[in-house]
């Protein structure tokens, strides 16, 4: 077996056996990379060196006999707006230049220590914004299983990379559904735990109370592992709770006897492709055979999520992204007479068109005379939004839901339509706005060969139960197994 | 027609942290630029700000004192503008849910001035012109330094009520120990809203507002200024127009900043990244228990347990340092009465002399203790001991040295006295006839040649009374 087929697991259990060194590894993945980038577009900046040195440094430390995780040793990409000392973060975006933090996130940090080796930054949709991938100032990204098809957004370089056997993890963050969306029409397994587990230290901020990073990889047992490393308090992040780390993969039992499961009857209705629907309700019929009891329920809040959503996020993200003005790091215009000018003209030139509309849609729902009407309003929406789910876990374990109304629309279909691509958003952005963990993993494919994703929701701290329900269904099913032809196919 | 001028303040008070509001930078004054500063403080992509716990507890213990209702629910929001000395283009600030409101500060003149409110803010950088290579340049050091922002409602009639307001401001600040208030250094600044009406109008005028005051001496001017040029402006039929006036200290007179009539939008909303903060019961006790006893609390008691007089209270407790001064003095023995009166005598003239402040001298209690010890036993009298005082209160000198050094020791063996008095009369006739002729000024005279004679270091009682025996004798 090629080691890009293997589990993040498995290699992390192959390294530790001796049977593959982390420099191997490592160089697995800088090859793999090298076929597959010209044809997704994965990634923004590979780290050749780097890497190698990194898995080297690695590979003395566990030959010392230091334990480090299950996962030391295995090559993994990050989403382009975590923050790496040194090297390049650019959220995908002309205005940051080559912007190098002088430092690393916590999370990155976290997975140093834990023998973690950084193969390069992944691509997605400037700033985070955007559902398909295609927003980014270094050029789209194109889904593995069909290039002429997006990857799903914003996390969509992370989603690609994992799918394409480029790398055997990687972080993404999720403001709406970038993790999980992306994850779904890749065919990988992706998860965005409770806000305020993974300290959003050096995430570059979209939507502050929405953001929050988590794993993509094959199995929900890999984003366990992933998880087990980055979770916990942070004293650098205020929103970020007291949690213990760890014990998420040990914990995996794939027993769901006597769980139950919603099926939020309002989720499976209009705007929803059939074949999506049969597949997520396959899904649920997988569990039942495990022992799950699962029913439907009504939860009459959907219409209201996407526009609560947007107005939240686009206000917290016109404040968040006015410090690129051109003053102190990044990109800045030549040619400006005073600073207005400067300021203009920078953010002018150095934002795309999606960017620019959300900064102009937050700072009108932030306006003086706007506010109550629009952001006041959406923050009791927000409220409203919470207490139903906290209802509906008050008599279910977990709520199974599809990910996304369709599979991966194709390159080009999305963005001159953005209301529509907004609101392809409804069941993701809920989970956001209710600090909820979600899960998305692969439970089948449309007629064309396109992956679909189901997604498990839990409750707040609920990682547990979504990650155990999810590894029970990976047990029984091969969908996670599947991998997209690559560039050595053809 | 008379005029009415209104003004309000709105005072910035740097917090005496040691650390900033949201990171562990310094927050030390000064500093080459740039290195007072981390990725929080300079706004860095994806640094986030973690509440310093010591400024709620400086702003709660502040509205204290300044009689306010504390908030127990408080959130900060953030203020959205692009300016380069604002890293992040949006300070963190408080707007719906201030830590304190409705307070008041009763000021000498007897009358009490409300607070509207008191929040926490973060400070921001500071921009550098250099004219040589035509660039501006922006320093982050202040960036992040901790603020609290009091806002009084509009109830100042005159520049004396204002400068009363901010003694009273600055002297309670400092007995809390929650800021140096340092206006050279920019710890204390404050911003004067001013509006001039009709006498006996209820409407308030358009308010211009004045920045740039860097002393309590520019404050009472501006007043004065701005008012009259308001007032010439009514009286010459003319529009006030709302907007930001800058006091230059040079040309004394104010000119126009910006006009508010186009007042910026700062699209404030909830700082998300800051979780609001609950002001318990408990907390709330613990900080009240801790607060020290402030200048009014002090004023009474002194006049209670030592029967000061009033006026006396007053000049001491003006300043914690020389509260805190009168207080070792006393406890190190010295009569209150006479602490007081070497305080507001000899301190204060030496401070004043030396532009000090109180907390800033090298003089110690101990020292001052010991000076009115050796007056009280007689060792020394009380000119001389002014003498040795200023001799040594620049850097604490030993009292005791120096007069041992310089031979000051006080003469009250009345054997040597006595001889003097024998040659200062021999010398003398005349005045004793004219004391015996009634004129009381002779007696003064022959002290002062008695004293004279033993270099001004007999003891007053001992000369006085030797001499009247004597004149008593010749009678």
């Amino acid at each position: 077996m090629e080691l890009h087929a293997l589990t993040a697991l498995q290699l992390g259990e192959k390294i530790r056996a001796g049977e593959v060194s982390p420099v191997e590894a490592a160089q697995a993945a800088l090859d793999r990379v090298r076929q597959e980038q010209g044809r997704n577009n994965a990634f923004i900046t590979v780290l050749g060196d780097a890497a190698l040195s990194e898995a080297l440094e690695t590979e003395k430390q566990l030959r010392a006999g230091a334990r480090l995780s299950p996962l030391a040793g295995v090559p993994m990409g990050l989403k382009d707006n975590i923050c790496t000392k040194g090297i390049k973060t650019s959220c995908a975006s002309k205005i940051l230049g080559d912007f190098a933090p002088p430092y690393d996130a916590t999370l990155v940090q976290r997975l140093r220590a834990a023998g973690g080796v950084l193969l390069g930054k992944l691509n997605m949709d400037e700033f985070a914004m955007g559902s398909t991938s295609e927003t980014s100032f270094y050029g789209p990204v194109r889904n593995p299983w069909d290039l002429t098809r997006v990857p799903g957004g914003s996390s969509g370089g992370a989603a690609a990379a994992v799918a394409a056997g480029e790398c055997w993890y990687a972080v993404g963050s999720d403001t709406g559904g970038s993790i999980r969306q992306p994850a779904a029409y890749c065919g990988v397994t992706g998860m965005k735990p409770t806000y305020g587990t993974v300290s959003r230290y050096g995430l570059v901020a979209y939507a502050s109370s929405l953001d929050q990073m988590g794993p993509i990889a094959r199995t929900a047992a890999d984003c366990a592992a992933v998880l087990d490393l980055i979770m916990g308090r942070d004293r650098r992040d205020g929103t970020s709770l007291e949690v213990e780390s760890g014990g998420l993969l040990a914990g995996l039992t794939g027993d769901v006897r006597g769980m139950k499961i919603g099926l939020p009857a309002d989720c499976f209705g209009e705007g929803l492709e059939p074949e999506v629907r049969a597949c997520v309700l396959a899904a649920a019929d997988v569990l039942r055979a495990r022992g799950a009891q699962v029913e439907e329920f009504a939860l009459p809040i959907m219409r209201y999520v996407v526009p609560a959503y947007y107005m939240i996020a686009a206000a917290e993200a016109s404040s968040n992204l006015s410090r690129f003005d051109g003053v102190k790091y990044g990109w800045r215009a030549e040619g400006y007479e005073d600073l207005t000018d400067l300021y203009s003209k920078t953010r002018t030139e150095g934002f795309g068109s999606e960017v620019k509309r959300r900064i102009l849609l937050g700072a009108f729902v932030l306006s003086a005379g706007y506010y109550d009407a629009y952001y006041k309003k959406a923050l009791q929406v927000k409220a409203v939004i919470k207490r139903a789910y906290d209802e509906a876990f008050e008599k279910y374990d977990l709520l199974l839901t599809p990910v996304a109304p369709s599979t991966a629309p194709r390159l080009g279909e999305s963005l001159d339509d953005p209301l529509k691509m907004y609101l392809s958003d409804i069941y993701t952005v809920p989970l956001n706005l209710a600090g909820l963990p979600g899960l998305s993993m692969p439970c089948g494919f449309d007629g064309g060969g396109m992956p679909i994703g189901a997604q498990l929701i839990g409750p707040a701290l609920g990682e547990a139960k979504v990650l155990g329900a999810a590894h029970a269904f990976q047990l029984d099913t091969d969908y996670h197994t599947k991998m997209p032809k690559g560039g050595d196919a053809q | 027609m008379t005029w009415e001028t209104v003004i309000g303040l709105e005072t910035h008070v740097e917090l005496a942290t040691r650390t900033k509001i949201f990171c562990a930078c310094t927050t030390e004054f000064g500093g080459a630029p740039n290195t007072h500063c981390c990725p929080v403080c300079t706004g860095m992509p994806g640094a986030l700000p973690v509440m310093n716990e010591k400024v709620l507890e400086f702003a709660v213990k502040a509205g204290l004192a300044l009689h306010c209702e504390i908030t127990r629910y408080s959130k900060f929001d953030r203020k959205n503008y692009f300016y380069p000395d604002l890293p992040k283009a949006y300070q963190v600030s408080q707007l719906y849910l201030p830590i304190a409101r409705n307070g008041a500060v009763p000021i000498k003149t007897g009358k009490t001035i409300r607070i509207h409110e008191l929040h926490m803010e973060e400070d921001a950088g500071k921009l550098v012109h250099d004219p040589w290579i035509d660039q501006t340049r922006a320093d982050y050091n202040r960036c992040g330094v901790p603020l609290i922002e009091i806002v009084t409602e509009p109830d100042f009639r005159s520049g004396e009520e204002v400068i009363a307001y901010l003694e009273k401001l600055r002297s309670t600040l400092q007995y809390l120990g929650v800021s140096d208030c340092k206006m050279q250094e920019g710890s204390l600044r404050c911003d004067v809203n001013l509006s001039v009406r009709p006498a006996g109008s209820q409407e308030l005028g358009t308010r211009t507002e004045m920045k740039n005051l860097n002393s309590f001496k520019a404050i009472a001017r501006a007043i004065a200024y701005e008012a009259r040029r308001q007032i010439e402006c009514m009286e010459e039929g003319k529009r006030i127009i709302q907007e930001t006036r800058r006091w230059d200290e040079n040309k004394d007179a104010t000119f126009a900043m910006r006009s508010k009539e186009n007042a910026q939008d700062y699209r404030y909303f909830p700082e998300p990244d800051i979780p609001p903060m609950e002001v318990t019961e408990d907390y709330l006790e613990r900080l009240k228990a801790e607060l020290p006893e402030l200048a009014e609390e002090k004023m009474a008691r002194y006049q209670r347990e030592w029967s000061l007089p009033a006026y006396d209270t007053e000049m001491i407790t003006g300043q914690k340092a020389l509260a805190d001064f009168f207080e070792e003095t006393v406890a190190l023995g010295a009569p209150p009465k006479q602490a007081a009166n070497w305080i507001m005598g000899e301190v204060l003239r030496q401070l004043s002399a030396g532009g000090m402040e109180a907390k800033d001298m090298a003089f110690t209690p101990r020292t001052l203790a010991r000076l009115i010890a050796l007056v009280q036993t007689g060792r020394l009298n009380r000119n001389t001991a002014v003498k040795v005082f200023d001799a040594v209160f620049a850097s604490d000198g030993d009292a005791d040295a120096y007069v041992k050094e310089h031979g000051l020791e006080q003469v009250s063996d009345s054997g040597l006295v006595a001889a003097a008095v024998e040659k200062v009369f021999s010398a003398n006739p005349k005045s004793i006839e004219d004391y015996r002729a009634g004129k009381e000024k002779a007696f003064g005279f022959l002290v002062g040649q008695v004293m004279r004679e033993l270099r001004g270091q007999a003891s007053p009682q001992v000369v006085n009374q030797i001499i009247r025996e004597r004149l008593e004798q010749v009678k």
